[in-house]
């Protein structure tokens, strides 16, 4: 797609704005209790960036994104898109919004009546554009996600990568400045989500379209995302950078989900297996993006005489900055511990004693 | 047999009655029973156009005329055929009472048929800010097209069967030939050819319902 498809009147900043918004589901059966998908969400995605939400099935995620382009409406509070309080339009006036809003899901949800071609000219013939400019368009948005040759298959031929990439095109069609990825990988095995979280980062870089990315995969917000949202039972229970939020989790949700993805801390079973082997104290210490910081902790271990040795961690790598912890079991002189702990903990490292 | 020969040209009028009623009660009744099945679908509690009131109305005429047995909804339906075309018997008569029955089946089929698209595919069409009567024809309808197709075969076989029943009214077609030159008369060759031409209406139209659903089907 050409550069002049790209966003030019609209403000820098927000492109998406929650306000306190809660959506309740009425209980299905005549006694259930209505069920609350979100609960008082306030967030803010910025025009340009990659935004990661990440949660646990049933924690709200896609009600969150289903409000974004109004295929759900809140209960309370508003939404902004752009310029316009989606809250405020009728449903007509959301449609009008939704033209300007790409949708992919988890299982495609491609037409199987239509070709590739048919399914990535749909949006286009909803908006009226018409036979040439609409064949070109579609030519070029195949071409864009490397499946020119296949634009007269029908979709049950292709695999599933290649059936989110005409997801993808067909969602681009109408040249949208937001795209909703509705956990757009779950489905696809690992090789492909990594050819799919490109594609979903070229889409971003190239043509300038702001990224909503919705997932419980954590790898998924590490390998692309900007920033990310962690929603906890229909509550945001942080947001920040992304890597903020791994580095530094603030809440106990957070740090619930960056322990499983990562897997830094050890588990209580690998614990009680390191301390059977282990028998002095354990510590795990968060590895900080810091030049030196590994010496400064040698040196602190070394200046109280307390042994080091390292028996669990990881480092990996996060935005291009180092990120993970490491596991020491600690042996000296009565005391000594204590005192060097005190040191680190002046120090400001971030560390935690494995409780006995 | 000879006695049939001469009755050549009423057998071909059957026919050519058969053809008429057949045709014009499926066209007909195949629109109409689309339109109340799209109605069904899209006015379901928690669908396109969700509306209770509709739904409701709609569902219960639909049970209603339903399960009344074709010579009896034949008979019930006089008064209308009264008002509209002025008779209650002949061609005419027996194709609106066939054209009413077939659209009240066709709208379960219709129905029952969109119920089975993937709701994921009717969100795609939302989130591409389609309208809800768009969604219908453009992807409800298309999206279903093979089993529709297979729907609408077994409607058009039933309504050859009502139509031969409709001969016992005067209807004309071959129900009413096999009857007044075949079996009043004892003549049974007329009654055996007019099954045989019965038979291969139906194997030819199933045929050709196959053969369209499999095109549809892409199988």
């Amino acid at each position: 797609m050409p550069a002049d498809s790209q966003p030019t009147s609209a403000p820098e900043g927000a492109h998406v704005r929650f306000e306190h918004v809660g959506k309740t589901f009425p209980g299905k059966g005549r006694r259930a209790a209505p069920h609350v998908a979100l609960d008082d969400v306030t967030l803010e995605i910025r025009r340009g960036e990659v935004f990661g939400v990440i949660g646990h099935s049933g924690a709200g995620k896609s009600t969150l994104v289903r409000l974004v382009n109004g295929l759900e409406t809140p209960t309370t509070g508003r939404v902004h898109v752009g310029p316009h309080e989606l809250t405020a339009l009728s449903e007509s006036g959301r449609r009008e919004v939704r033209r300007d809003i790409g949708m992919i899901f988890q299982q495609f949800n491609l037409f199987r009546s239509r070709t590739v071609a048919g399914n990535v000219a749909y949006p286009l013939k909803v908006a009226g554009v018409r036979r040439p400019e609409r064949d070109r368009r579609v030519a070029r948005l195949l071409d864009f996600v490397g499946l020119l040759d296949r634009a007269h298959d029908h979709p049950e031929r292709l695999s599933g990568g290649q059936k989110q990439r005409v997801g993808i095109a067909r969602a681009l069609a109408t040249e949208p400045s937001l795209l909703l990825a509705d956990e757009a990988t779950s489905a696809l095995d690992p090789e492909t989500t990594g050819e799919v979280l490109a594609l979903l980062r070229q889409v971003n870089r190239d043509l300038g379209v702001t990224v909503v990315i919705i997932t419980h995969e954590l790898d998924v917000i590490r390998s692309v995302a900007d920033r990310v949202a962690v929603l906890d039972s229909g509550r945001v229970a942080e947001t920040g950078s992304v890597y903020e939020v791994f580095a530094r989790p603030q809440t106990p949700a957070a740090a619930r989900f960056v322990a499983t993805a990562l897997r830094d801390r050890p588990t209580a079973q690998t614990l009680a297996r390191l301390r059977a082997r282990h028998p002095g104290r354990l510590i795990t210490v968060r590895v900080r993006d810091q030049a030196g910081f590994q010496t400064k902790l040698a040196r602190t271990f070394l200046d109280h005489q307390v042994a080091a040795d390292i028996v669990f961690g990881g480092i990996s790598e996060l935005q291009e900055r180092p990120v993970g912890s490491l596991t020491f079991e600690l042996t000296g002189p009565d005391g000594s511990v204590d005192a060097a702990l005190e040191a680190l903990w002046a120090d400001g490292v971030d560390l935690v004693e494995e409780e006995a | 047999m000879h006695e049939f020969v001469t009755n050549l040209s009423v057998y071909r009028e059957a026919i050519r009655q058969t053809f008429y009623i057949v045709i014009v009660s499926v066209v007909a009744g195949g629109v109409l029973g689309l339109f109340l099945g799209l109605v069904l679908y899209a006015t379901r509690p928690g669908n396109l156009l969700a509306g209770r009131a509709v739904f409701l109305t709609v569902n219960v005429l639909v049970n209603v005329v339903r399960p009344v047995p074709f010579v009896i909804f034949l008979t019930a339906i006089q008064p209308l055929m009264l008002h509209t075309i002025g008779t209650t018997i002949g061609t005419n008569a027996v194709t609106l009472a066939l054209s009413l029955s077939a659209a009240f089946a066709i709208s379960r089929i219709v129905e029952q048929n969109l119920l089975t698209v993937d709701p994921g595919v009717v969100e795609a069409a939302r989130a591409a800010g389609a309208r809800p009567v768009g969604i219908l024809l453009t992807v409800l309808v298309p999206e279903a097209l093979g089993p529709l197709i297979l729907g609408y075969t077994f409607v058009f076989v039933a309504v050859v069967d009502m139509s031969a029943q409709a001969g016992l009214f005067g209807g004309g077609g071959l129900g009413d030939f096999a009857i007044t030159y075949g079996s009043q008369r004892y003549n049974w060759p007329v009654v055996y050819i007019t099954v045989a031409t019965i038979i291969v209406i139906v194997q030819a139209g199933q045929f050709l319902g196959n053969w369209l659903a499999r095109r549809a089907l892409r199988r």
